[in-house]
């Protein structure tokens, strides 16, 4: 039992609690307190140092908006920020209460006429902002995969069309999602016309520019993965003589699986990067917007509470890694190389 | 008419000055049920000549026929067992049988189709290992699987490239004789390569060396093996047969060797025509 929640925890990369596990089990005490420390403690000492030095430094520099943060102030607009949430949500409530009574008065007042419901007009909160930025980051790095996956697998098997597209790899890789940001604001803009309330314009652009910028890391990972696959399977697919679809499904994308979500991590980690600066620079709803907003703002609060957006930036990249990482082991079972 | 016939077959790589040519003028007639061994140093194009008969190389020059059919491509009549067995580490042993089976007898029905399977799982003693990856596998095991994946196929004729060679000589041997075993219920027509003589004496209807030469190796004269079958490797040293048999074919490459070394040295190296200077002088 103990065994298999060590081996659950070391897949999804929480490595850092198995000696904590295996104390409450009573194995090997030195033994555990020691990696522990090695872990869990010099962690805390590196946070530690890493805060005093902050909380040393940070009031020593003056700006237009006052003093630059410290930890301290920061931890207040943390606490403020989540206040600000409980508040609106209540307000949102109770609008929510007042606007349905208001609707059915109309209703039964006038039973023709069709009465809309009116849309609350307060500030998208912080959390608002977080789940927007993730729903956007989602949506773009997915557009890429669907395209780099199918094109990196095709790619991967033909040189020639591999050697077609690489010039065109090569020139758009490289590119800053502030180059693509103008282009796709105005294409976007000329083409999506008639826009719907569920589907917002700026939420397009975000999405668009993230998987421009996303799709390169899996295109070309999964065409490495899929060019270097084993040739002993591919004459495996050979003698068997499988039809296309069967000899990508069965033997390609399991074989060139490890590469490709090689990939897709690498694309997560450049889309939610590319999100952020995309946002604030073209006030897009989102995290970026929090940032830009707060900076416009400038009030003495405003720093700090850029550093809680910048804090959540990180975190959340983080996560998402820790997300791809997980799966990347997972799939990368049975390959001889990982676990097994 | 020969079961599967190659005619002047050739085979080179590389291209202008770089060309290497492996296999020049390659002549052999395989019967319905034989089991023919090839037998040669490594390096010598044996795993080309696999290839070629599988379909997974073209010849550059010559043709090689099955039942007096050219072959152009590979296919499942005839059944590789690679030489590094070629499991797909992602499928269990029955997920690399099923794979064969389930594409090539899709018209079958399901029940069917997992006895087949189950059939070779347990004709290579593998039952118990069903749902195991190959990664957890020892290399004998591994081995099995790819000849259930391989016989499951139901293939006319078999091609194995050093099936062997890569195990340890015990389980070398155990797997010698259940090949044996499974070809005498099964007398499919089998092209086996090796570089073992007592495993091409063990198993074989007819060894055939391949001779290796500069510009390209050929096949030498064949030895028949006339043991009486089931053969049993530990009575080998007291009989007659097998004694003369292995002392022919060894003395056979034996010869090429020192004829290769003959040609090898044979060069002569023209030293500078230079006088040493004395510099007392």
């Amino acid at each position: 039992m103990t065994e298999k929640i060590i081996g659950v925890m070391r897949i999804a990369g929480f490595n850092v609690f198995v000696p904590v596990i295996r104390l409450i089990q009573g194995e090997n005490r030195d033994e555990q307190l020691k990696l522990l420390w090695r872990t869990i403690g010099i962690q805390g000492v590196t946070l530690g140092v890493f805060l005093g030095l902050w909380a040393l430094i940070a009031p020593q520099i003056k700006t237009n908006l006052g003093q630059v943060p410290g930890p301290a102030q920061v931890w207040e607009q943390i606490q403020s920020l989540s206040l600000e949430y409980r508040m609106e949500t209540k307000n949102r409530k109770a609008f929510a209460v007042t606007e349905k009574a208001r609707v059915e008065q109309k209703r039964a007042e006038n039973p023709g006429l069709e009465v809309k419901m009116r849309r609350y007009s307060g500030r998208p909160t912080f959390l608002d902002q977080i789940f927007t930025s993730l729903v956007t980051v989602f949506t773009g790095f997915l557009l890429a995969s669907l395209v780099a996956i199918p094109l990196g697998v095709l790619c991967g098997l033909n040189r020639t069309l591999m050697s077609a597209l690489n010039p065109l790899i090569q020139v758009f890789k490289p590119v800053s999602p502030v180059a693509w940001l103008p282009i796709v604001t105005m294409v976007v803009s000329a083409v999506y016309t008639v826009p719907q309330p569920w589907l917002e314009k700026a939420f397009i652009i975000s999405a668009i520019t993230v998987s421009l910028c996303a799709i390169w890391p899996s295109l070309i990972n999964t065409a490495l993965g899929v060019a270097s696959i084993d040739k002993d399977y591919i004459n495996v697919a050979r003698v068997l003589k499988l039809k296309f679809s069967t000899k990508i499904f069965k033997i390609v994308l399991p074989a060139a699986l490890p590469y490709i979500f090689t990939g897709l991590r690498i694309s997560l980690g450049v889309g939610w990067m590319v999100l952020i600066a995309a946002e604030l620079l073209s006030q897009n709803p989102g995290l970026g917007k929090f940032v830009w907003d707060e900076f416009q703002n400038g009030s003495s609060q405003s720093l700090a509470r850029i550093m809680v957006a910048i804090f959540t930036i990180g975190l959340i990249g983080f996560i998402l890694d820790r997300i791809m990482v997980t799966l990347h082991k997972w799939v990368s079972f049975g390959h001889g190389t990982a676990g097994a | 008419m020969a079961f599967l016939e190659l005619k002047n077959v050739s085979k080179g790589f590389g291209e202008g000055a770089k060309r290497v040519s492996v296999l020049k003028d390659i002549d052999l007639c395989v019967e319905e049920g034989e089991f023919v061994v090839i037998l040669g140093f490594s390096g010598t194009g044996k795993t080309t000549l696999i290839s070629l008969i599988a379909g997974l190389l073209a010849a550059d020059q010559g043709e090689i026929l099955l039942k007096g059919k050219p072959i152009v491509e590979p296919g499942p009549d005839r059944g590789v067992i690679f030489q590094n067995y070629a499991l797909l580490p992602w499928l269990t042993v029955y997920g690399n049988v099923a794979l064969a089976v389930n594409y090539l007898f899709r018209d079958w029905p399901e029940e069917k189709r997992r006895q087949h399977i189950e059939k070779y799982i347990e004709m290579v003693h593998l039952t118990p290992a069903t749902l195991k990856r190959p990664a957890e596998l020892s290399g004998g095991m591994r081995q099995r699987v790819s000849v259930a994946r391989t016989l499951a196929m139901n293939p006319e004729i078999l091609l194995m490239d050093e099936p062997l060679s890569a195990l340890d000589a015990l389980t070398r041997g155990t797997l010698q004789g259940e090949i044996e075993k499974i070809w005498e219920e099964n007398r499919k027509t089998v092209v086996l390569i090796t570089n073992d003589i007592d495993e091409a004496i063990l198993l074989a209807d007819r060894i055939i060396p391949l001779k290796p030469e500069a510009e390209g190796a050929s096949l030498g004269p064949a030895f028949d093996v006339r043991l009486p079958r089931p053969r049993d490797k530990d009575n080998f040293n007291h009989d007659a047969e097998y004694r003369r048999l292995r002392t022919e074919i060894t003395r056979y490459f034996l010869e090429l060797q020192s004829l290769r070394r003959v040609e090898q040295t044979a060069e002569t190296i023209v030293l500078p025509e230079l006088k040493p200077v004395s510099l007392a002088g």
